[in-house]
């Protein structure tokens, strides 16, 4: 096993996808010879040619329609989009048309797409490349939203998402890209999509997470710990479609439950989990379930970020919150 | 037939240059009507405004300075255009294209805070008729097409002008902003600076056309290929763009042929690993300063002294700005709840309260 961060398992899960299926093609802006702006491609081109490892244009609703028609011909596009705040560039491209091939063509026709993308804040990021997108993602019927929190799962959930058939958006939050390593196999391997994963047992309260709230939920776990408070920290992995199987099995057990997302308050993937929890296991609640959000302004400039973006002293109180309730 | 009309289009679109590398005339006929003082004001903004990219350079290296896109190289291909237009023009910047918006009226110490990410930044004063730099690529330009057209039909005699990149004229929203332009007659000028790369990728790769000037034809428009390190052809080409436009004769795009020196942005880009030394060489031999500061000094409008002086004073407002900066209120989170509507929607009143209080913890 080797030392990876999460940016060496992202491509590492490419390199491995590339190797196992000729019809794998990794392209977007910069990915070339540059190696992508993160070297998330780095060394994919010299390795595999320019033919299957290329850069494009600039455009994103370019990018993603090559994905599309690349897609008919057999292929297996892996298409990046340089920041995910560059989305709205191809809002078409992704939730209009790829997401819908399968079903406009009564199943005949599909985009077994990856779409790969950068987001998430605390980085300092110019105006639209941090925003966190994914609710509006999963609002998108078609699409499965994945976001991995730790270079092991996102080795094994690219694999998975570029092995799918249908069009995956797979978002990599730039705080994680370098932040810690860990074992990974150098071997291949798949987690599946939609399955959440208990990153820390507990009995006392449910944390429902993703992305870097995993880690600053981890870390609330820890000081509530301190005080005899044992948060079970679930990480969902998969944003949509969500595994409810997981939370609801886990609030049956600590009848208390918070959900914890980066991105702004209303209409998220959090709203989506906490109505979910209410409808399937309200009778197993002791108190309401409470959302740890961002505030809904549009993503801040970077100067008031420390303060927009929720952090652990927000997970605890609302952790506090639902066991005084 | 059909690959008959493309060498045509493509063999006319030769490159408009008055100022040889040597700062000689090549194009008597073309010399723009500038007075003494007007050239001397040129060369003095060229020359201020790459010492302030340097400082803006090593003040990002020392964490005082946030998002920075470098500007040397571009000197010519930026201010002489921006030195075209009329203090009511509209301009509407890429992120790059800071310093013709300074130059338009955005205090220094504004653009300042628009690199740190502070909101004041992109509080345009109401007599400076400019957009904040646009982060997304192409953006800027169908908007382009939108102010022209309200400038014209409220009787203004004034254009809009609008940059973007090599990479930027690959975007949908490039034809659109052109073709929408040309439909509605409406005074705009679209800048692409090709300064060879965006980020990595070397032009050649973004399209099958040899030009980009060439695509204004798709348009209807006009299409001008101008040596963008020569700042009177910049100069003068902006000049009968904006005359055009106001006349009624439609929109035109310039291509400007430049480089940037620098790496794209000051956040981790390196340029060594898409472009050579030897590529870095010959343009610096076109240098839109080197070349101008010849024209001047053989006119007996240039000296030592006199360039001495204008480095020492963009030294110093660059200070000052800095100062500036450094003193203006720390931006809060409650401040952007403020800015997101005209009336704050419940959810957010309530998130204000929430904030405020957090804030004075
Ligand atoms: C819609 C969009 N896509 C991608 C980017 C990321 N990006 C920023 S600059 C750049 C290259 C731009 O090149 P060019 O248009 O030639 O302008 P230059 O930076 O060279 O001035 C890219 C890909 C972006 N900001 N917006
Ligand atoms: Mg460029």
């Amino acid at each position: 096993m080797a030392q990876m961060t999460m940016i060496q398992a992202i491509t590492d899960a490419m390199r491995t996808e590339l190797k196992n299926d000729e019809d794998v093609l990794v392209f977007g802006e910069d990915v070339g010879l540059n190696g992508g702006v993160f070297r998330a491609t780095e060394g994919l081109q010299e390795e595999f040619g320019e033919e299957r490892v290329f850069d494009t244009p600039l455009a994103e609703s370019g990018i993603s329609g090559l994905a599309i028609g690349l897609g008919l011909t057999g292929f297996r596009p892996v298409m990046e989009i340089q920041f995910f705040g560059f989305v709205f560039e191809t809002m078409d491209g992704v939730a209009g048309q790829m997401a819908r091939m399968r079903y406009r063509s009564g199943g005949n026709y599909h985009s077994p797409i990856t779409v790969r993308s950068p987001f998430g804040g605390g980085v300092k990021t110019p105006e639209l490349h941090a925003d966190n997108l994914e609710g509006l993602m999963a609002q998108s019927p078609g699409l499965k939203v994945v976001i991995p929190s730790t270079p092991y799962d996102a080795k094994g959930l690219l694999i998975s998402s570029i092995r799918d058939n249908d069009p995956v958006v797979f978002l990599e939050h730039m705080k994680l890209y370098r932040s810690f390593r860990e074992e990974v196999p150098e071997e291949e391997y798949t987690i599946e999509l939609g399955k959440a994963d208990i990153k820390r047992e507990g009995k006392d309260v449910t944390i429902v997470t993703y992305g870097a709230m995993v880690h600053t939920s981890l870390r609330a776990a820890d000081e509530l710990a301190e005080d005899g408070i044992e948060a079970e920290v679930i990480d969902l992995r998969t944003v949509s479609p969500v595994d409810m199987e997981t939370i609801i099995e886990s609030v049956k057990k600590t009848n208390r439950a918070i959900v914890v997302q980066e991105a702004q308050r209303q209409a998220g993937i959090a709203a989506n989990v906490a109505a979910d929890i209410s409808e399937e296991a309200i009778l197993h609640l002791e108190a309401p379930v409470l959302r740890v959000t961002a505030p809904d302004t549009v993503y801040p400039f970077s100067a008031a970020e420390d303060v927009w973006l929720p952090g652990t002293k927000d997970v605890i109180e609302k952790a506090k919150a639902v066991i005084d309730f | 037939m059909a690959t008959k009309t493309l060498e045509q289009i493509e063999n006319q679109f030769e490159t408009f240059q008055i100022l040889n590398e040597k700062g000689e005339v090549v194009n008597e006929e073309a010399l723009p009507d500038l007075s003494d003082e007007e050239l001397v004001e040129l060369m003095e903004r060229m020359v201020y405004t790459r010492i302030w990219d340097q400082r803006a350079i090593s003040l990002n290296r020392q964490g005082r300075l946030g998002f920075y896109a470098p500007v040397a190289g571009q000197e010519a291909s930026m201010l002489g255009s921006q030195y075209a237009l009329d203090k009511e023009d509209w301009i509407l910047p890429g992120y790059r294209d800071v310093p013709q918006i300074v130059w338009h009226g955005l205090p220094l110490y504004q653009a300042f805070l628009y690199s740190r990410g502070h909101f004041h930044g992109g509080q345009i004063p109401e007599d400076v008729n400019v957009l904040m730099p646009q982060i997304i690529i192409g953006a800027q330009i169908v908007q382009t097409a939108g102010v022209a057209l309200g400038l014209k039909r409220k009787g203004k005699e004034n254009v809009a002008i609008t940059y973007t990149g090599d990479g930027g004229a690959s975007q949908g929203d490039f034809y659109e902003g052109m073709n929408f332009a040309g439909a509605y007659n409406a005074p705009a000028i679209f800048v692409v600076q090709n300064n060879q790369f965006a980020i990595s990728v070397p032009v050649e790769q973004q399209s099958a056309a040899k030009t980009i000037a060439q695509k204004a034809v798709a348009a209807g428009i006009r299409g001008l290929r101008v040596d963008g390190m020569d700042v009177l052809a910049v100069y003068a080409a902006t000049k009968e763009a904006r005359e055009n436009a106001l006349n009624g004769n439609g929109p035109t795009l310039l291509e400007n042929d430049c480089y940037r020196y620098g790496p794209h942005t000051m956040a981790g880009d390196d340029p060594t690993r898409y472009r050579t030394s030897e590529l870095d060489d010959e343009w610096e031999k076109k240098d839109p300063i080197v070349r101008f500061r010849k024209y001047l000094e053989d006119k007996g409008l240039w000296s030592e002294d006199k360039e001495n002086e204008v480095v020492d004073k963009a030294k110093e407002d660059v200070k000052a700005a800095i100062k500036k900066a450094d003193e203006t209120p720390k931006q809060k989170v409650t401040d952007l709840i403020d800015i997101m509507h005209e009336k704050l929607p419940a959810n957010l009143q309530k998130q204000l309260e929430e904030y405020r209080e957090k804030e004075s913890e």
